[in-house]
């Protein structure tokens, strides 16, 4: 099994980008990516998405993004994993590379959340749940992520106003970033007076609604000095399961496939949390970045709050969390977002962060969830020497 | 709302709460496996779950997904069984305000959606305060 | 008319929704004085479905409230009818939906009845005759309805929702009877008193003739047939219970047929809960099956328009002491109460155009 480099990536800017179509939005992304390393060819395109089918009538995204970016006759396909297609598509890259499948992969996601009208994005976003017996009830993403968030409070007896504070941090770090959807600080009461949803959860405990694309050139760790100066390594990568249906869950306070991916991933990579400089975690709800960090192992359960409080998630605390704004301010176009994520730090860890950058980030961490705590993808990469 | 095949099929689980028990470890499969969660074993067999139990957590819909919107707001929880098996369901027949953690209920059949008024009506065990 | 094996009830189960609306609360919306409905038809408030409910829902209820008295498997059904006329497909049975829902299927027959309000025991007159002929040992028969009255007219102020499944047996077979039927008769006539065409929300109605044409001549007259049939009098029972679409019709019709007040009073809950339709008198039955004792006769008379009246007497058993506990009581689901407005209640029962 080869070492695997990240040579280069590309993002657009996530937002609602009505004048751009799915596959347009992917090539401006991946041109981005291919501009900042000068590979000889792409042996493979393996793309994460998850609502095109729903919202823009499309199947098929391997080989129309293939078609769009001129690489045919390259193998093109697309992974599917929910929210967590983009990292499970880095993954499934990882492993084409890694085999000696393929020298040259480009990888990543996109989404076009935006091209479904009435009701339809939220219908489709909710697919990733169990449809019947979940969804058959009339549940959403955003209520069974306040079932956990409701069980949380009061179990640890943690307010709403902990939960805000992690959406100001996660909007004060966003606000430098050119890249993210909500480029603006926010206040504690921003989140507090906004409109709940689906109770605890208010409108500023989500991420919003955008559409965008990440892409990554992956190859050879062996061979990456020839085409970049500023690749990085993929030292640890995993992923895992738990239940789709939030019921079947051994612990509702805990998301298991968070801890077991994580176990994997940084048995891979020979590192321990407190190892960790930088991490892009999933914080699509306030409630998942609060499991998150937690579940990864960078504070003791129940405990976010206080660790949040005392700027162990700044620049000079622990570990920085989404430098990027992570899933609330830099957004979360669903399919696209793991890609975002292991990009992001990869920029961190080659200094091409600008005003967000990180200072002397070692190693960094990424972590994508899929469905409701169902399955997540923890990578890990390290600065190369 | 779905499509009257996957309405039909699950209407025994859905409507008359008919899981699996593992025969090897006891562990209740609700909705229903191919093997079991615990044990792997293929040895599964109907089993009806209790109708009465304890919320779990819940939450207030007030943003619905399509088909939704003339139920809102709407109460959603885990139920946790007599048998200790989690459930998630609808809690019907209570103002949202006053659902509680902890709050014994019991299962009620009751209509979830209706596919307009051309379409099929879809029913399902909800779960109601206990009376 | 008696059938050939005895026929005992051997389960009852009934189910009243949580939510009221005063009849003040209707006038109040339209500009009328309560007073006519509370003092004189003796109505002060109506149950009404949330928006989860209708006939299926209200039926499963009240029949798995039977089969928990009736202590038996629900596969041992061989029948199980549904009697209303707010049912909520108007081609596809209720049957099949409450027979599958309480475990009763594949081998049972299921349909649905209509005769306005007298739907309830029209299915019970059915179950007696299957039972009765040794088809099959145990029958439901189910009354429920959601029915409504068009906004503003006189019937809104007491359209209620309800229902009750009544399990009848073979006398031979049946360990703990709840009550024998003695003997049941019908009397009908077309008589259009009340009515609904096929594209129509709201019944119609023709006002004062709904009294003593139709109410008072159908169930009075069938009454006076069964009691001569039996040969028993008014004091020879300890209940009588009517249809009731307000309290003043059912103490009148029982005056005249020689009831006393009293009699009527275990079995009158309209001005709780309002005229139930197809589920009222069934209702009423299982309201005075709650408390009756072994050795006392209960009368029932139904009453559906267009037009006709079954009914019945039942002399109760030694098995109704064991049975009465096994379930929740009329008075429980009488008691469970939530009172809404009347913006409320139009997104509940879908008057506004949602």
């Amino acid at each position: 099994m080869r070492k695997v480099a990240i040579l280069s990536v590309g993002m657009t800017k996530v937002d609602k980008h009505w004048r751009s179509s799915l596959r347009e939005l992917f090539s401006e992304a991946a041109k981005r990516a291919m501009n900042g390393s000068n590979v000889p060819k792409i042996d493979a395109l393996i793309v994460g998405n998850m609502c095109a089918s729903d919202l823009s009538d499309q199947n098929n995204i391997g080989a129309l993004l293939a078609d769009h970016l001129g690489i045919v006759p390259s193998t093109a396909y697309r992974i599917e994993a929910a929210c967590a297609s983009g990292a499970a598509a880095v993954l499934a890259a990882y492993g084409a590379v890694s085999s000696g499948m393929h020298d040259f992969v480009i990888t990543g996601g996109v989404e076009k959340l935006t091209d479904g009208v009435g009701g339809n994005t939220t219908l489709s976003l909710g697919k990733a749940a169990d449809a019947e017996y979940e969804l058959f009830y009339g549940s959403s993403f955003v209520s069974l992520n306040a079932l956990l968030m409701n069980h949380y409070m009061n179990f640890y007896h943690v307010p709403r106003e902990t939960f805000a504070d992690l959406a100001v941090l996660m909007h004060k770090n966003g606000a430098r970033n050119p890249y993210a959807q909500l480029p603006f600080e926010i206040t504690r009461e921003t989140v507090l007076n906004s409109d709940m949803i689906s109770d605890p959860i208010s409108l500023y405990d989500c991420a919003p609604v955008g559409d965008g694309a990440a892409a990554l050139i992956l190859c050879p760790l062996d061979e990456a000095k020839k085409y970049s100066d500023t690749f990085v390594e993929i030292s640890g990568i995993a992923g895992a399961t738990d239940t789709i249906n939030l019921s079947s869950r051994s612990d509702l306070l805990t998301l298991r496939s968070i801890v077991v991916a994580a176990e994997k991933a940084y048995r891979m990579a020979g590192i321990t949390p407190a190892d960790i400089d930088v991490a892009e975690i999933h914080d699509t709800f306030t409630i998942t970045g609060a499991l998150s960090i937690e579940d990864l192992g960078l504070c003791e359960k129940g405990k976010f709050g206080k660790m949040l409080a005392s700027g162990a998630f700044s620049e000079g605390g622990k570990v920085v969390i989404n430098p990027s704004g992570g899933l609330k301010s830099r957004g979360h176009p669903v399919g696209a977002t793991g890609a975002y994520q292991i990009a992001e730090v990869a920029m961190q860890l080659s200094d091409k962060a600008g005003k967000w950058q990180v200072k002397d980030a070692e190693i960094g961490v990424a972590q994508n969830i899929g469905g409701s705590g169902s399955s997540t993808f923890v990578t890990v990469l390290r600065r190369s020497r | 709302m779905m499509s009257v095949p996957r309405y039909w099929r699950e209407l025994p689980e859905r409507s008359r709460f008919e899981g699996f028990r593992c025969t090897k470890c006891g562990t209740v499969s609700y909705p229903p496996r191919a093997k079991c969660l615990k044990c792997g074993s293929d040895s599964l067999i109907v089993y009806k779950l209790p109708e009465r139990g304890r919320v779990v957590t819940f939450t207030i819909v007030r943003s619905p997904p399509k088909g939704f919107e003339k139920m809102v707001p709407y109460v959603l929880g885990v139920v946790e069984l007599e048998d200790g098996t989690n459930v998630t369901v609808q809690i019907t027949d209570v103002e949202p305000e006053e659902v509680r953690i902890g709050m014994p209920v019991e299962a009620v059949f009751r209509k979830v959606c209706e596919d307009g008024d051309a379409g099929i009506i879809e029913y399902a065990l909800k779960f109601r305060p206990s009376i | 008319m008696k059938p050939l094996l005895d026929v005992v009830i051997a389960g009852w189960g009934s189910y009243i929704p949580k939510y009221r609306v005063s009849v003040e609360e209707i006038a109040r919306i339209w500009g009328k004085s309560p007073r006519h409905y509370k003092e004189e038809l003796l109505i002060d408030e109506k149950a009404v479905t949330s928006q989860d409910e209708d006939v299926a829902t209200i039926s499963v209820e009240a029949a798995k409230n039977a089969l928990k008295r009736a202590n038996i498997s629900p596969k041992e059904l061989g029948a199980v009818f549904v009697g209303s006329e707010s049912k909520p497909y108007a081609v596809k049975p209720t049957g099949t939906i409450v027979a599958d829902a309480i475990g009763a299927t594949p081998k049972v027959l299921a349909a649905d009845l209509e005769f306005a309000c007298k739907a309830g025991t029209e299915s019970l007159q059915c179950c007696i005759g299957l039972v009765g002929s040794g088809m099959i040992n145990y029958g439901m028969a189910i009354g429920a309805d959601t029915a409504q009255g068009a906004p503003g007219d006189a019937l809104e102020f007491s359209a209620g929702c309800g229902g009750t499944s009544i399990i009848v047996g073979r006398g031979d077979k049946e360990k703990e009877p709840v009550a024998l039927l003695e003997g049941s008769l019908s009397y009908v006539t077309d008589t259009p008193d009340f009515w609904r065409r096929p594209k129509r929300e709201y019944p119609s109605h023709a006002e004062a003739f709904t009294g003593e044409p139709a109410y008072f001549n159908h169930i009075v007259s069938a009454g006076k047939a069964l009691m001569e049939e039996l040969s028993l009098k008014p004091s020879d029972f300890s209940y009588a219970v009517l249809h009731q679409p307000n309290g003043k019709f059912p103490i009148r019709a029982a005056k005249q047929m020689g009831f006393t007040k009293d009699q009527i009073e275990a079995g009158l809950l309209v001005p709780f809960i309002g005229n139930l339709y197809a589920g009222s008198s069934v209702t009423g039955l299982s309201a005075v099956l709650d408390v009756a004792k072994p050795g006392e006769r209960i009368f029932l008379a139904s009453f559906g328009s267009g037009a006709g009246s079954d009914a019945f007497s039942f002399m109760v058993k030694d098995g109704i002491d064991n049975k009465r506990d096994r379930a929740n009581k009329v008075r429980d689901y009488i008691k469970r109460k939530k009172n809404i407005d009347y913006a409320t209640y139009t997104k509940f029962r879908r008057k506004i155009l949602l």
